[in-house]
């Protein structure tokens, strides 16, 4: 097929793939209720703890930060990783497979649907809270927040890519994986407090989930005073290593998808429902 | 009209499925899918794969469309081997499955076809010009902007049947396509497959059914398969015409005992099927020749069997399978889903 045909089918796929999930916002409107509102109920408890504890008033500004961010979180693990286990039921899975396209459009197209759906969440869950909680912000740089932002999320859905992988072979089995990764992230990569409390190097391993970095930058870009004491790495080098691990987390999501494909359609998995 | 050359070719295809068994830890026993399947389909062809549930028709599909892997033997598509080159292959078929749940409830019949012609490549408006087209033929068009989710099983069926043909594919893989649909949806389905081919000659069809009428009214050339093995490949009508020599009688009677071991050991009863049917048993057999009834009349007589009608009949391809399988397509299901 000559490239620009490859290209366009490419850029149609993740358009067509991202279609149901930017529509399905408008049209199933429970999401306000269950995406905003009540992740912002859990948010409220971290904030009134910090101010019993009479923690200055940026601290709300960490959790109500580390709540919009885990609307990302939740969506790799429940919307991407594991979607592919819900397609593989509904029998999507198939016609994607069978399609002459690239499954990194289809992630990808995935990932896009995902990141509109979610940022709508994220942005009312941010709103919400400083609004609520009268959140200090003042940003040292916007363009190096946004840089941030849009770094971590490409990391973050690479490393949402590489897990969806694993579902093109196994099916409940990765699920206990998604569901392993969900907690036990929430504590080690800091969403409600600096991940610096856990000691240098549990933050260095929980830094292969990209929003561990991501977060603890934002947060020394929004709060530079209050993180001096507070931060795990500079944010140039927190910049440079969610940069890294976005690529590696692509490139080694582009060669699991190849080789759990060809694995599961050796071993019939691929088609194979209820496992 | 087949046209020159082979759409689909197939050498000793074999598939083993291994699967853990319950009882042993850590052992596995074999199930053969396929076993040794060696078949060509012309090009412009309908084709049909006949057999119970269980008889290895889907594995069959699967392995040509490029979704799982042959233990043993080759495939090939178009001249394309699929283990080899399944990105190649892909370009040119489509698959539809009958009760399949695929597409997103939340989309409508429209926006579900638009996003698999995405995957495809088809531009925008190409796109939407063929599902409205499709959508006319399988009689959804005033359903184009219904959620799905609010579709019945049967209009859920038709559009998966037209996102089988909106890419326009060389080769159509049609499993059980008309599975669970009314008779007439199911109807009207046979008759654009049949139009389909009919406009486009340079096209193929695989179809699976275990739809005995299915087969014999679509279908070019039948092969008939049971327990991963083809038992016999020719058109409906030579097929039936082998059985020619024989009589094929229906017969119902009423009454108790073991009448299937007093046929097994009647003279000049070849093949035969008992089902009881609420109190009468309906008998099908395949005798020698006609001569043969007399003595299987007077013998059911003889064990308290009350004869309530008896029809002789042309054979049909339940016929055939009864004569090359030994038992009816529904007591293969039956055994297939217990192994």
């Amino acid at each position: 097929m000559p490239l620009r045909a490859e290209v366009g089918t490419f850029l149609r796929t993740a358009w067509g793939r991202a279609y149901p999930r930017v529509i399905g916002m408008s049209r199933e409107k429970s999401w306000i209720l269950f995406d905003v509102l009540l992740p912002l109920l859990q948010v409220s408890a971290y904030v009134f703890i910090y101010r019993a504890i009479g923690a200055p008033r940026e601290f709300t500004g960490f959790v109500v930060l580390g709540g919009a961010m885990t609307a990302y979180w939740m969506n790799i693990l429940w919307s991407m990783a594991s979607q592919l286990y819900w397609e593989k039921e509904t029998g999507n899975l198939e016609l994607y497979l069978i399609a002459p396209t690239s499954r990194m459009a289809i992630l990808l197209g995935m990932a896009l649907g995902g990141i509109a759906a979610t940022t709508l969440r994220a942005v009312g869950v941010l709103l919400l809270g400083t609004l609520l909680f009268r959140v200090p912000l003042a940003p040292t740089s916007v363009p190096a927040l946004v840089g941030v932002f849009l770094l971590t999320l490409i990391a973050l859905y690479g490393l949402g890519m590489l897990l969806a992988s694993l579902f093109l072979l196994w099916g409940r089995e990765a699920w206990h994986l998604a569901n392993l990764l969900q907690e036990p992230v929430f504590l080690l990569s800091g969403f409600y407090f600096p991940v610096r409390a856990l000691g240098f190097f549990v933050a260095l391993g929980a830094s292969l989930v990209p929003i561990t970095l991501g977060l603890d930058a934002m947060r020394q870009l929004l709060y530079p005073r209050m993180m001096e004491g507070l931060k795990f790495l500079p944010v140039g080098v927190e910049l440079g290593a969610l940069a890294g691990l976005g690529v590696a987390f692509l490139v080694l999501a582009h060669r699991a998808l190849r080789f759990f494909e060809d694995l599961a359609r050796r071993e019939g998995r691929l088609t194979l429902r209820g496992q | 009209m087949a046209l020159q050359g082979f759409s689909i070719e197939t050498q000793d295809l074999t598939r083993v499925f291994r699967v853990k068994r319950r009882e042993a830890r850590g052992q596995s026993r074999e199930i053969v899918a396929l076993d040794r399947v060696t078949l060509t389909v012309r090009r412009g062809e309908l084709f049909g794969v006949l057999g119970p549930n269980g008889a290895g028709k889907t594995t069959l599909i699967k392995i040509l469309a490029t979704l799982l892997s042959p233990t043993s033997g080759t495939a090939r598509v178009l001249g394309i081997d699929v283990a080899q080159n399944p990105w190649e292959v892909r370009r040119r078929i489509g698959m539809v499955s009958g009760g399949e749940s695929s597409g997103y409830g939340l989309l409508t019949v429209e926006e579900n076809l638009w996003m698999f012609a995405q995957f495809y490549g088809i531009p925008g408006r190409e796109a939407r010009r063929r599902i409205r087209e499709l959508l006319a033929i399988v009689g959804l068009a005033d359903r184009a902007r219904t959620k799905v989710y609010h579709l019945s099983s049967g209009m859920r069926q038709k559009m998966n049947f037209a996102r089988g043909f909106l890419t326009e594919p060389e080769v159509l893989f049609l499993d059980e396509p008309t599975i669970g649909l009314d008779v007439g949806t199911a109807r009207a389905l046979r008759t654009y497959i049949r139009e389909w081919l009919d406009e486009h000659p340079d096209r193929t069809i695989l179809l699976t059914t275990h739809y005995m009428h299915e087969a014999d009214e679509l279908c070019d050339r039948v092969a008939i398969i049971d327990r991963g093995r083809v038992l016999a490949c020719d058109a409906p009508a030579a097929l039936k015409r082998g059985l020619q020599g024989e009589a094929v009688f229906r017969l119902t009677v009423d009454g108790e005992g073991d009448l299937g071991a007093l046929l097994a050991n009647a003279h000049g009863v070849v093949r035969f099927t008992a089902e009881a049917r609420d109190g009468p048993t309906e008998l099908s057999l395949i005798l020698a020749d006609e001569g043969a009834l007399v003595p299987v009349l007077a013998a059911l007589q003889g064990a308290g069997a009350r004869l309530l009608s008896l029809e002789k009949r042309e054979p049909t391809l339940e016929d055939v399978f009864l004569r090359l399988v030994g038992r009816a397509l529904s007591e293969g299901e039956a055994d297939a889903a217990s192994r």
